[in-house]
């Protein structure tokens, strides 16, 4: 007997593409990607998306996803694109998808993209902006640390993968770091520490990371063991990070621009 | 990690909220001792999330210890007032294993769609995080509020399987809950347990304050009826009253109010209650119109992954099969089926509540629904073109179901099909009554591969009362037939035949309760040879898989299994010495059972082969003869004689009555169908609300 094929014609095809922000907050900043991407495509489903399939006999949504904070870090800024076979108003989709996933996972903003030819999401996110959070750190402790690191022409950590030991570079994917007056956090995390800690008289310094995505990416994590590297750092507690944004780098500014900036408003009206 | 710096009365077990409840992440904490005695007195179901919090960076998947699951639920500590009843439920095992179980689900969505009562569920921790709790004094927690298991009122466990039992000593002991029921005062929760493995829960009595026997949603709201009345009156007599209370309604079975007797053969002598009021036999609970039960209504997803990524529905409860070496066939009798269009309605709603792509249809042996060829084909024809798979688990070998898998693969995979033969010989199948014959199987396999199957699983004991080499050398050739088979209907050579083989464990309420169980090293020598036999024939031998387990933690299994009080004594100093997660092979260590139970049992002139391997008479009282499953003692040991002389008994949902005893003794009927009342009709396809111009005509544009 012949191979079967699957009966019928092939799926529909894609009409739309859209292209999504959504925020990892709170005690669900534990949950990994592969957590995330179980979620969301149950969320799809539960929102009656009408995804787009690939064809043959075990169909995938098609969902591309594009480089996750780490497990443990929470995110204000992560970015996922769909593929749809009907025409999807972007508002209504945010909030039928906002309410279909656990409060938690929240979607910020759902834009539009041309069908074809838009620069993919993984080449706009060139580096990313995070916030980190050291309770039980003093201001002038963290500055002297971030002062030796930025001055450090190299900062070599070291980082056990599932393959083993591995070495890397912290300092050249650094574009800029800086220790910032509590009152200027802009994380809900941050925000909440740096309050609790003006209340408590406990100090707490906030910094702000920027970040050149390069493989392999480098995390606040690293960062923060470069920081032990280079002085006696030692936050009595785990560190609390954010990422505040990512997108492209803005020529000189060591700063990012809006990734969806391009198409807001551009398509579809 | 050995608890061996813990005692039952240690006071500085971890336990209790935090000093302030606002107070920032990281503020300096109170003494330990100070936390833990204030604990004591509030009981406040306080979070403790943001102690543990800290701890979560440093464990492996910690999204596993912060619930948020879609559909789960979070009431107020005080939703009725001080006399609310609150319940924390205990699957004990990893989170990954306990989440999807639909048994803690159910009991989760009754209690909490009371007013008057909560639930919570609380998993059993991973050694890396035991750790850090222990270091850091952060108590057991329960996943959804975060709150202290020792705060709730009950806790209630569900036991699936014997090798769960340490699990619920590490819990108690990071709950600051003695591990003895004797030793528990009014501070503690009532450690109630329940499930399959709960039917002789003489093993773990000790560490038990009460025991529900049969299905639990209608007694989970019994005895918070109980509990409540109780609190309204201010707990008068205290624990013991309370369980006095219980104990004499026959809701539960209460192991303190029952004197336990043994004879100089070390066998029991007798168990009695040594209360007025309190029943010489407590009867299992069965719920009679699943059509009213329809749970759960909405099940769990979790963010994490757990074993089981399907929505479940439960088809039917109960299985008159007759297969002699199966306890969930023996205790959940008899048959009840719920109708085709409760399961419609139940598969609808779930999963619009979950989003799942696929929906399993359980039961202990799917297709004997009386509806189930109208229920697949209405699912398929339902669910046509939405990505939504079906799964049959559980179905017997014969052609018929061939088509049931056709009708739920019409457009997938056929990748693989799974029977159950259980014996290899037809002899043996006669004494197991796994009445299927070695032609039934082949014709079966012929139409499977004649459809596009390609792979078949069979599944097989070893070990099984009677049973010789010659037995289990069958299951080779069996298979080898499979294979040719296969190859000559599909003419293709990819067909594969994997053997699967668990060792045999007798357990009590069947047949089989007074047999030897085999030994480990019996059972491993008969696999070798088994393993040698099928791959040393070089024309098939590539094309069978062979999957086994060692013998080893069945003999763990099989001690617990039909053992009696004294083992609490082996299970706690198991636990001391580090035991936990016995189900896990990478956990699990036969050396230190072995070890731990010789030394213990040695005091009573036991040892583990006089609970396992030997063989039972009719007289002997057995450790679980005084908690009643339905079946008729006499019944089973006719079963027994039968079994040993080859006789087949068939299946009373088709042949009359043979007296098992179980819907005379629990005021029950088999209940099946065909219903009359068919699948409905979904309503009408709406557009959704997610397309552009939604809500003012037809949707997009395709």
């Amino acid at each position: 007997m012949a191979s079967r094929t699957p009966e019928g014609p092939p799926p529909p095809p894609a009409v739309q593409r859209l292209r999504l922000r959504y925020a990892r907050r709170e005690r669900l900043r534990f949950s990994s990607h592969r957590d995330f991407q179980r979620a969301l495509e149950r969320a799809l489903r539960r929102a009656e998306v009408p995804m787009a399939y690939s064809a043959g006999f075990s169909p995938h949504p098609k969902v591309s996803y594009a480089g996750a904070a780490p497990t443990g870090s929470a995110s204000e800024a992560e970015y996922v694109e769909i593929a749809v076979t009907a025409r999807c108003d972007p508002e209504r989709l945010r909030a039928a998808l906002d309410a279909a996933l656990p409060p938690g996972l929240d979607v910020l903003e759902v834009v539009e993209v041309p069908l074809h030819g838009a620069t993919p999401l993984a080449d706009l996110l060139e580096a990313g902006v995070w916030e980190v959070a050291l309770l039980g750190v003093g201001e002038a402790e963290a500055r002297r640390a971030v002062d030796a690191l930025l001055a450090a022409g190299s900062a070599e950590v070291e980082r056990v993968t599932t393959k083993g030991r591995r070495v890397l570079d912290v300092r050249p994917a650094v574009l800029r770091l800086d220790v910032v007056d509590p009152a200027a956090a802009r994380s809900t995390t941050g925000r909440a520490l740096a309050a609790s800690s003006a209340a408590s008289g406990e100090p707490c310094a906030i910094l702000h990371l920027v970040v050149r995505h390069a493989a392999p990416a480098v995390r606040p994590d690293d960062v923060l063991t470069a920081l032990r590297g280079v002085s006696d750092l030692a936050p009595p507690e785990a560190p609390r990070a954010t990422r505040l944004a990512q997108g492209p780098l803005l020529e000189g500014a060591a700063a990012v621009a809006d990734p969806l900036a391009a198409e807001r408003g551009a398509v579809g009206v | 990690m050995p608890p061996a710096d813990t005692t039952a009365d240690d006071d500085t077990t971890p336990h209790g909220p935090t000093a302030d409840g606002s107070a920032a992440p990281g503020a300096p904490a109170l003494p330990e001792a100070l936390d833990a005695a204030a604990a004591r007195t509030a009981r406040d179901g306080r979070s403790v999330l943001h102690r543990l919090e800290a701890l979560l960076p440093r464990v492996s998947k910690p999204v596993q210890y912060v619930g948020g699951e879609l559909n789960a639920t979070t009431k107020e500590w005080d939703c009725a007032g001080p006399a609310t009843v609150r319940w924390a439920l205990m699957y004990p095992d990893a989170y990954e294993v306990g989440v999807p179980n639909q048994g803690v689900m159910i009991l989760y969505e009754v209690l909490n769609e009371r007013v008057d009562a909560l639930a919570e569920r609380t998993y059993a921790v991973w050694p890396d995080l035991e750790a850090l709790m222990r270091e850091h004094g952060v108590p057991q927690f329960t996943v959804d509020g975060h709150r202290p298991v020792g705060d709730f009122d009950l806790l209630g466990v569900s036991f699936a399987t014997e090798l769960g039992y340490t699990n619920l000593l590490t819990a108690l002991d990071l709950a600051g809950v003695p591990l003895r029921s004797a030793e528990r005062t009014e501070e503690h929760p009532l450690v109630v347990a329940g499930g399959h493995a709960a039917f002789n829960p003489e093993p773990v009595a000790d560490f038990l304050d009460a025991v529900v026997l049969g299905d639990g949603e209608q007694a989970v709201l019994a005895v918070t009826d109980l509990v409540r009345a109780f609190k309204e009156e201010g707990s008068p007599g205290g624990r013991e009253e309370l369980l006095l209370r219980l104990a004499r309604s026959g809701v539960v079975y209460v192991p303190r109010f029952y004197d336990v007797a043994y004879g100089d053969d070390g066998a029991l002598a007798s168990v009695a209650p040594n209360r007025d009021g309190v029943p010489w036999r407590v009867v299992k609970h069965t719920v009679m119109d699943l059509d009213a039960w329809p749970y759960p209504k909405q099940p769990l997803v979790p963010l994490a992954e757990s074993v089981h990524e399907r929505m479940s529905v439960e088809i039917f409860r109960g299985c008159t099969r007759g297969c002699r070496f199966c306890q969930a066939g023996m205790i959940t009798r008899p048959v009840r089926e719920r109708s085709a269009e409760g399961i419609g309605a139940m598969v609808q709603k779930g999963l619009e509540a979950t989003g799942f792509e696929e929906v399993g249809l359980l039961s202990l042996s799917s297709a004997d629904h009386s509806e189930i060829a109208e229920v697949t084909k209405g699912l398929a024809d339902r669910y046509e073109g939405t990505e939504t798979g079906l799964s049959l688990p559980s179905t017997r070998v014969d052609a018929f179901n061939i088509e049931l898998a056709n009708e739920l693969s019409r457009n997938g995979r056929r990748s693989g099909l799974t029977f159950a033969p259980e014996g290899g010989s037809e002899r043996l199948r006669r004494v197991i009554n796994k009445m299927v014959s070695e032609e039934d199987l082949i014709a079966t396999v012929a139409t499977a591969f004649a459809n596009g199957w390609r792979q078949v699983k069979l599944y097989f004991m070893c070990g099984l009362p009677t049973e010789t080499d010659e037995d289990v050398l069958q299951i080779a050739e069996m298979a080898k037939r499979v294979i040719a088979t296969g190859r000559q209907v599909s003419g293709r050579s990819d067909i594969r035949c994997t053997v699967s083989i668990g060792g045999f464990v007798p357990k009590p309420h069947t047949p089989f309760q007074w047999a030897p169980q085999l030994s480990h090293e019996e059972t491993d020598a008969r696999l070798a040879k088994l393993r040698d036999a099928i791959r040393s024939d070089r024309r098939y031998g590539r094309a069978i898989g062979f999957r086994y387990h060692d013998g080893k933690p069945g003999v763990v299994e099989g001690l617990l299994s039909r053992g009696d009080r004294r083992l609490a004594d082996v299970v706690e100093a198991v636990w001391r010495d580090g035991g936990r997660f016995d189900g896990w092979s990478e956990h699990f260590s036969y050396e230190r059972w072995e070890r731990v139970a010789q030394r213990v049992l040695a005091a009573h002139g036991l040892d583990v082969d006089w609970y396992t391997t030997r063989e039972r008479d009719l007289d002997e009282v057995l450790p679980w003869d005084h908690l009643d499953s339905g079946l008729d003692k006499d019944w089973l040991w006719e079963d027994w004689q039968e079994a040993l002389s080859g006789v087949e008994v068939d299946d009373c949902r088709w042949t009359p009555c043979f007296d098992c005893g179980v819907c005379p003794t629990t005021d029950t009927s088999i209940q099946v169908g065909p219903s009359g009342r068919p699948m409905l009709p979904l309503s009408v396809v709406r557009a959704s609300g997610v397309l552009e111009g939604a809500g003012t005509s037809a949707g997009g544009t395709p």
